[in-house]
């Protein structure tokens, strides 16, 4: 992980939409007066969902102006956390799982999948603009793994092969039915459960 | 007070205090980086470590409260082991180029490594690489070097009020920058060289320019501007290579202004170092008794009244004084000035000039009302205390017209002088403010003295202050605050005529002969007056010149300057006048001599004692002459802040490159528009 440098190509221009707008007001809502700073993490949250999942510059000033602080500070935090991104990831951004678990169970066959699917290198857009990746840490689904994530969803229990479907989907425009791809429902074990079978509604 | 034992040395410390501060008390140092005096505690850097008993972990002593009863180990195995380990992780990112870096010899790390350090390095990984920033002209960086203490991040928010650094990315790729890499808009910017504890960020104009030791050190005053900041100037051979500050609780604390540290290479430019005549339009050189000789002449054959004789901006008051004399007992004349406009100053009283409540009492004043001045341009460390006041006690601070960022929030009115009479009429709601206000401050700055109800509106503002009781023996809220360097030094002397209108005079060409000393800031139409300049630098002044004497600048004599608030202090001399130059003491009593066979006065020590005789006598016989005061008649008037570039002030200044490349940074910022 190096440091996360803002695009090139940025908007002229950012501004919370109507939802956007109330959903800060809310939060900045929570703060007393005064310490309304508080709310700068959540309020880059809600510019990334409304900008296509990253944080323009314009946005970060616009955030600064709304909870009147410095540019610097807003960037500072931005440039902190791993999970603002700070360049255009696309309309399905994917993150591949390469923790432990996930690596013990085949995670580089999925990054093999995604270099061959979207693009040769993680953080880079493919062809079509529509989707990039990346390695991250622990997602916390070890259960399932190896999993990924596009979006907001979790794909999970996936080879080569499932992901490379998964993303021929995302690539057509479609959106993949999230969750196990062994079939289980959320975390159960496969073929019915080992422990407690004694007991009924365990 | 607390009661703690350092080392099993009893200490008593006040309540508020930290556990490093008391370790100081008990005359134990403990080596730091992150902590300073003058910054909030930020305790990232973990020098500092100590044992405490009962703590089963060394505690970072510059964040840690010392509390009652404390027992604090600093020469324990365990310190020591915690300070080799501290500093074996800042150097396994820090470059070992002490060799080619600007710090090296007067860097906190160097130092604490050869005492605290091991003397060889663990780790065999590369060692990670950062890339330059951009932060203006005066600051060069080398961010490689940077072991992320986070001072110069706290100065720029916390003093010079500018929060445009800041540190970005985390973990070992955290990295200190300026926003999007613009150059930092403060006048006190360069002060985070000085705290940069490494060679992060150094002067550039200073690069590769010397090592310390190699430099002379002289403890001297500064000139830029009318506080008076003590500075220490370093100079190798003739040449000032840099000026740095110097403490002083009571003026400066430790910072100084861009301009004050950087005017310097103006001393290498634009100097005059040989007597010039001018023939035919052309300058010509010529030797001291040719020129002492046209000027005896020429003054010997003109009537006295037309000769005048004006002083400058940066003028010590010796060469004041001496000028004063040789004008009123050589030439035999009152004909001299020290102001360059008409600004109204009635100096039968000190306190009439004076920045009465003092730089230190800032911090006490609970209301602030800015009447005509632009501190943070007219004078920047001023501007910073009352930054700090701000911070520290949320002052209230009103201007009468919109400066722009001062870097605190104030208030400001319409700009109109009627607001001020409204003020003084009761009319007009910051008048109980400062009635109720129990030390209100009222700053008045040169632009307001320029009006032409200057004096109605200086007396009825005196007069308001006194009716609300608001003057007493230790507050004196009345403030006038000064530009230049010699402003307050030559109305001490009395170097100024209030009869007539000397500059009017000078405009409408009544003079035969002008006598120039540094001042450079008079705009008139040369005619057929015969000019003589004296000073340092080849400026206005020199420019419509007859005949120059080439002086000396504020670090090459010995002087005196009276700051703002009155002080007395006095400049030493670090380096000595190029060519031919003189020090201007010396070329007036020299000139007196050749006129009258008689000089001035024998010696400098001869002139100095004189002098402070002079002023003594003068602070004896203070009594309030107001000659005209019941002026009734008062029209509004628009007030409009007139101050001079702050970059290019005076002469020093407007010869010096460093000051050209800051004022184009300030203003490519300002046409990208990118500011805001």
């Amino acid at each position: 992980m190096s440091l996360r440098k803002p695009a090139k190509d940025q908007p002229e221009s950012f501004e919370f939409n109507a939802s956007s707008l109330e959903a800060a007001n809310n939060i900045v809502a929570k703060y007393p007066k005064g310490k309304q700073q508080s709310a700068v993490m959540a309020l880059l949250y809600i510019a990334q969902r409304q900008n296509n999942n990253w944080i323009p510059l314009a946005a970060m000033k616009y955030i600064a102006k709304f909870l009147d602080m410095p540019y610097i500070k807003v960037y500072e935090v931005a440039t902190f956390y791993t999970m603002y991104n700070l360049s255009p990831v696309g309309k399905y951004f994917v993150q591949v799982c390469t923790t432990t678990p996930c690596m013990i169970r085949g995670a580089n066959k999925l990054v093999e999948a995604c270099k061959e699917k979207i693009s040769e290198n993680e953080c880079e857009l493919s062809s079509d603009k529509s989707c990039s990746w990346m390695e991250v840490e622990c997602l916390g689904a070890c259960v399932t793994a190896p999993m990924m994530q596009i979006n907001d969803d979790y794909y999970e229990d996936l080879d080569k092969e499932k992901t490379s479907e998964i993303l021929d989907k995302i690539l057509n425009g479609e959106t993949p039915k999230p969750g196990s791809y062994r079939g289980r429902i959320n975390n159960e074990p496969e073929n019915n459960r080992k422990t407690l079978t004694d007991l009924k509604n365990a | 007070m607390l009661k703690l034992k350092v080392n099993d040395i009893d200490v008593e410390v006040e309540e508020g205090l930290t556990v490093l501060q008391a370790c100081e008390k008990a005359g134990v140092e403990i080596p730091r980086f992150c902590y300073h005096e003058k910054l909030s505690i930020a305790g990232n850097c973990r020098m500092c470590l100590v044992e405490m008993e009962k703590s089963p972990k060394p505690i970072a002593s510059c964040a840690m409260p010392a509390a009652e009863g404390m027992n604090i180990k600093t020469n324990t195995s365990l310190v020591e082991k915690a300070r080799k380990g501290v500093m074996e992780f800042l150097l396994a990112n820090h470059p070992l180029d002490c060799p080619v870096c600007d710090q090296g010899g007067e860097c906190d790390l160097q130092d604490q490594s050869m005492f605290y350090g091991v003397d060889k390095s663990r780790f065999k990984e590369n060692k990670r690489a950062v890339p330059e920033k951009n932060m203006g002209p005066l600051i060069k960086t080398q961010m490689t070097r940077c072991i992320h203490c986070t001072r110069c991040v706290r100065f720029a928010t916390e003093v010079a009020g500018v929060p445009e650094l800041g540190a970005i990315g985390r973990g070992e790729d955290m990295q200190i920058t300026t926003y999007l890499e613009q150059s930092m808009q403060s006048e006190l910017s360069a002060n985070v060289v000085d705290l940069c504890p490494v060679g992060a960020l150094t002067s550039k104009p200073y690069v590769f320019e010397a090592r310390p030791w190699e430099l002379k050190k002289t403890e001297t005053i500064d000139v830029m501007d009318a506080i008076g900041s003590n500075i220490r100037v370093d100079t190798y051979d003739w040449e000032v290579k840099r000026v740095l500050p110097i403490i002083n609780e009571d003026i400066n604390e430790e910072w100084i202004s861009d301009k004050t540290r950087y005017a310097c290479d103006g001393l290498l430019h634009q100097r005059l170092d040989t007597p010039y005549i001018k023939y035919n339009g052309k300058f010509e050189k010529a030797s001291w008794q040719e020129v002492y000789k046209i000027i005896k002449s020429k003054l010997e054959n003109t009537s006295k009244e037309k000769v005048s004789g004006f002083v400058g901006d940066l003028t010590n008051m010796e060469t004041a004084y001496i000028f004063k004399e040789f004008f009123d007992r050589t030439v035999e004349t009152d004909n001299y000035e020290s102001r360059s406009d008409n600004r109204y100053i009635n100096i039968s009283k000190r306190e009439n000039y004076l920045f009465n409540s003092s730089i230190n009492g800032i911090e006490d004043a609970d209301l602030i009302l800015l009447l005509g001045a632009n501190p943070r341009y007219e004078a920047t460390i001023l501007n910073a205390r009352i930054r700090k006041s701000y911070l520290n006690n949320s002052t209230r601070i009103v201007s009468l017209n919109d400066c722009g960022d001062l870097t605190y929030p104030y208030e400001s009115l319409d700009g109109q002088t009627k607001t001020i009479k409204e003020i003084l009429d009761d009319t007009h709601k910051l008048s109980k403010e400062i009635e109720s206000a129990k030390k209100p401050m009222i700053i008045i700055g040169e632009s307001l003295l320029r009006l032409e109800n200057a004096q109605y509106l200086f007396n009825n503002l005196k007069d308001f202050l006194n009716k609300k009781n608001k003057f007493s023996e230790d507050w004196n809220p009345l403030n006038v605050l000064s530009c230049d360097a010699a402003t307050v030094g030559n109305f001490d002397l009395g170097v100024l005529n209030n009869k007539t209108n000397l500059i009017e005079d000078l405009k409408s060409n009544k003079f035969e002969i002008v006598f120039l000393i540094g001042q450079d800031n008079l705009n008139f139409a040369k005619k057929n007056e015969f000019v003589i300049y004296q000073g340092s630098h080849g400026d206005k002044g020199a420019e419509c010149a007859d005949i120059i004497l080439p002086g000396s600048a504020y670090t090459e004599q010995d002087g005196y300057y009276t700051n703002l608030e009155g002080k007395i202090q006095k400049a030493f001399k670090a380096s000595y006048p190029p060519g031919d130059a003189k020090e201007d003491w010396q070329i007036i009593n020299e000139l007196a001599e050749f006129m009258n066979n008689r000089k001035l006065f024998n010696d400098k020590e001869e002139l100095d004692s004189s002098m402070l005789n002079y002023l003594k006598l003068q602070s004896e016989k203070q009594t309030e002459q107001n000659n005209n005061k019941s002026i009734s008649d008062f029209n509004n008037e628009n007030l409009k802040i007139e101050i001079k570039d702050y970059y290019f002030s005076n002469v020093v200044a407007k010869s010096s490159k460093t000051m050209i490349e800051c004022n184009n940074a300030k203003m490519n910022l300002k046409s990208t528009g990118t500011e805001g």
